[in-house]
């Protein structure tokens, strides 16, 4: 009988860790440390990612999504900015309780960054090949001529022209796009299980940026890795992520599967959002914009984060936060009234 | 990079000319006479006359330019006239033992300074910060004469480990143990020195290391200090090594204070005393070549720029 039940806990186990997802963020809280307080910049981020799967993360800026990102990354050590509660699950164990030895053999390796600012995120010193080589020696035993091949490789599927020449040229020679190709390419170097992409195209040009994009994408198909996509740009989340959260004020607003999002958007801001993108097929004269301004970090605020700004605002948003409430499955809303306007 | 040292070096060529007029007109407005200072209070008018024509102090001052400006290219400074013997023997008598002073103290200061720096930069606004930064905040407001004192009183009297005073020449009776006699002035002359580049260290770091580069390579999981040292260090050793070049300029040539105090014959000294004796030819030849050892200084600066920074392009 007790043989019985333990085997039952046993598979039980083992279901539950199969279905466990890539990532799993649960009410991950952060602060930033200003003088003798702690100002909340995140509030109960609640995420997950299944593997090979894209989420995206939307918000105007300062609402959260990099530091959210960071956060995950392990990048807020050393800073003003400080992880008060939560955890942060990755492949089945808690970051925020590894030491920070084991978290590095993560870092780069499982899980890699690339960044909004590719004209300074590449050290200028180094030639961009060592600067592959790097990561992948701290990595793999592997001697330098293999860690080279393997940067040619990568250098090669990030589709710089030349990579026997190029693997020798010094970042300030390149171009934003190509520098943004080579930050992929470090990113990439160790078959990451989940890449982070903080705006990766914000600072491109637009013709560049599809080809980012879509090369990032191409990437996905090939290594089935998971990616987080943070951005202020509704198109690019519609084109390339499986699943959406939009934040506010630190605050995940709205969650959903992207079809769903786009087809039954519930929250005032999210449609706000949208809205605020020019059509190209009519011809416009007026910009749609949400009224109003994000508030500053340290205003408080009762009630529902986005109330001051919402056309729809009722008495009980300004006195009661709403919960993050499923209305449909796969579908979260963080308003009073999420079904009703 | 050959074609552009060879080009820099002979752009020394108009700035030394130039160079060589402004020290001689300076030089002139001197007030004093060397005849009269050589040959003291008890000297007639006509001796001292008889005695400047002699060495040619009572020509115009261009006809005097032209003929030291000559002999000069001709690898001739003249002779001094306090020592009677050739100005370049008395320079390279001085540079002999301002340069070894120069590279010791150069050897502290690297030994030091850059070590502590890095130490106080990774660990900012912690203990190991603040105890550094109080001691580099000390070291650099010391003053040397007094650190010199100190250092005589307790390594030469109390202890009798060094030397206290002088510098046989090396080049003369050979043998390298005559370093051991500018220990004590190196370090005098470190302390301050290499506070300054703690302090330099320090601050570049800390101006490096909120780069986004930095950001990246610790996403790429490497070790913090690796991070500090090949990241952070690499990049801010570019701001430092002007401050290097222009340290040990300084060191070769202002070093008066120190070799005062421990009775060096520096070029530091020579300058002074020279002044002090009015003895033309060396004042101008030892200035001269300090500012030629600046402009060399400033060519190597630029040089290691380019070696260290592969943004910077020598045209």
């Amino acid at each position: 009988m007790q043989c019985g039940t333990a085997l039952i806990l046993g598979l039980k186990t083992i279901l539950q860790v199969c279905s466990v997802a890539l990532l799993e963020l649960d009410n991950l809280n952060i602060a930033v440390a200003s003088k003798d307080k702690l100002l909340p910049v995140v509030h109960d981020c609640s995420l997950s990612l299944a593997e090979h799967e894209t989420l995206g993360i939307v918000g105007e800026s300062g609402c959260g999504k990099s530091l959210t990102a960071l956060a995950i990354m392990g990048l807020l050590e050393g800073s003003q900015v400080k992880i008060t509660s939560g955890s942060i699950v990755f492949d089945g164990q808690n970051l925020l309780e590894m030491k920070p030895s084991r978290r590095r053999l993560i870092m780069g390796d499982r899980m890699a960054m690339i960044f909004q600012e590719p004209m300074t995120s590449l050290n200028p010193v180094y030639r961009i090949g060592d600067q592959i080589i790097e990561v992948i020696r701290q990595h793999r035993r592997i001697s330098n001529q293999g860690a080279k091949q393997r940067a040619l490789e990568l250098l090669e599927l990030v589709k710089i022209p030349q990579p026997e020449d190029r693997i020798n040229s010094f970042p300030h020679q390149l171009s934003g796009g190509q520098r943004q190709r080579v930050m992929i390419a470090i990113a990439m170097a160790c078959d990451p299980a989940l890449l982070i992409a903080d705006e990766p195209t914000t600072a491109l040009d637009v013709t560049v940026q599809k080809e980012v994009l879509d090369l990032m994408l191409d990437l996905q198909q090939r290594t089935g890795t998971s990616i987080i996509l943070i951005s202020h740009d509704l198109g690019v989340i519609a084109e390339t992520c499986n699943e959406v959260a939009v934040m506010y004020r630190g605050r995940i607003i709205e969650k959903a599967r992207t079809r769903q999002l786009f087809s039954h958007m519930a929250h005032p801001y999210t449609r706000g959002l949208l809205a605020s993108i020019p059509s190209v097929v009519t011809d416009t004269d007026w910009l749609e914009a949400i009224p109003g301004r994000v508030p500053t970090i340290d205003e408080q605020l009762s009630g529902c984060a986005f109330h001051p700004r919402c056309a729809h605002t009722k008495t009980s948003c300004s006195q009661t936060e709403p919960p993050l409430i499923e209305v449909q499955e796969h579908h979260a809303v963080r308003c009073h009234f999420a079904g009703e306007i | 990079m050959l074609g552009y040292t060879v080009k820099r070096l002979l752009t020394l060529i108009p700035t030394l000319l130039i160079a060589s007029i402004l020290i001689f007109l300076f030089i002139h407005l001197i007030p004093g006479d060397p005849a009269a200072i050589l040959l003291g209070d008890s000297a007639t008018p006509e001796d001292i006359a008889a005695l400047s024509a002699q060495m040619g102090f009572d020509k115009p001052l261009w006809q005097q330019y032209l003929l030291w400006i000559k002999n000069v290219l001709h690898g001739d400074f003249g002779n001094s006239v306090f020592f009677k013997t050739p100005v370049l023997d008395v320079i390279a008598d001085g540079a002999e033992t301002s340069i070894f002073l120069a590279l010791m103290t150069m050897f502290w200061i690297v030994l030091f300074g850059i070590p502590i720096g890095i130490l106080s930069a990774s660990f900012h606004g912690g203990w190991i910060d603040q105890i550094t930064s109080g001691g580099a905040m000390l070291f650099a407001s010391i003053p040397t004469f007094w650190l010199g004192l100190y250092l005589i009183l307790i390594f030469s009297v109390g202890l009798g480990w060094f030397p206290s005073s002088g510098f046989p020449s090396i080049s003369d009776d050979g043998g390298l143990t005559n370093l051991r006699y500018l220990i004590l002035p190196s370090l005098t002359l470190a302390a301050p020195n290499a506070a300054l580049i703690v302090r330099l260290v320090r601050a570049s770091m800390l101006d490096v290391s909120r780069e986004d580069h930095v950001r990246t390579a610790r996403s790429k999981g490497l070790h913090p200090a690796r991070v500090s040292i090949k990241h952070v260090f690499r990049n801010a050793l570019i701001a430092v090594a002007a401050a290097f070049g222009f340290t040990f300029a300084a060191l070769v040539s202002e070093a008066v204070v120190t070799e005062t105090v421990f009775s060096l014959p520096g070029i530091g000294r020579l300058v002074v005393q020279s002044i002090l004796r009015r003895d033309y030819p060396v004042i101008q030849g030892v200035i001269l070549f300090i500012v030629l050892l600046y402009l060399v200084i400033n060519l190597l600066v630029d040089l290691a720029y380019a070696r260290l920074d592969p943004r910077v392009s020598l045209q």
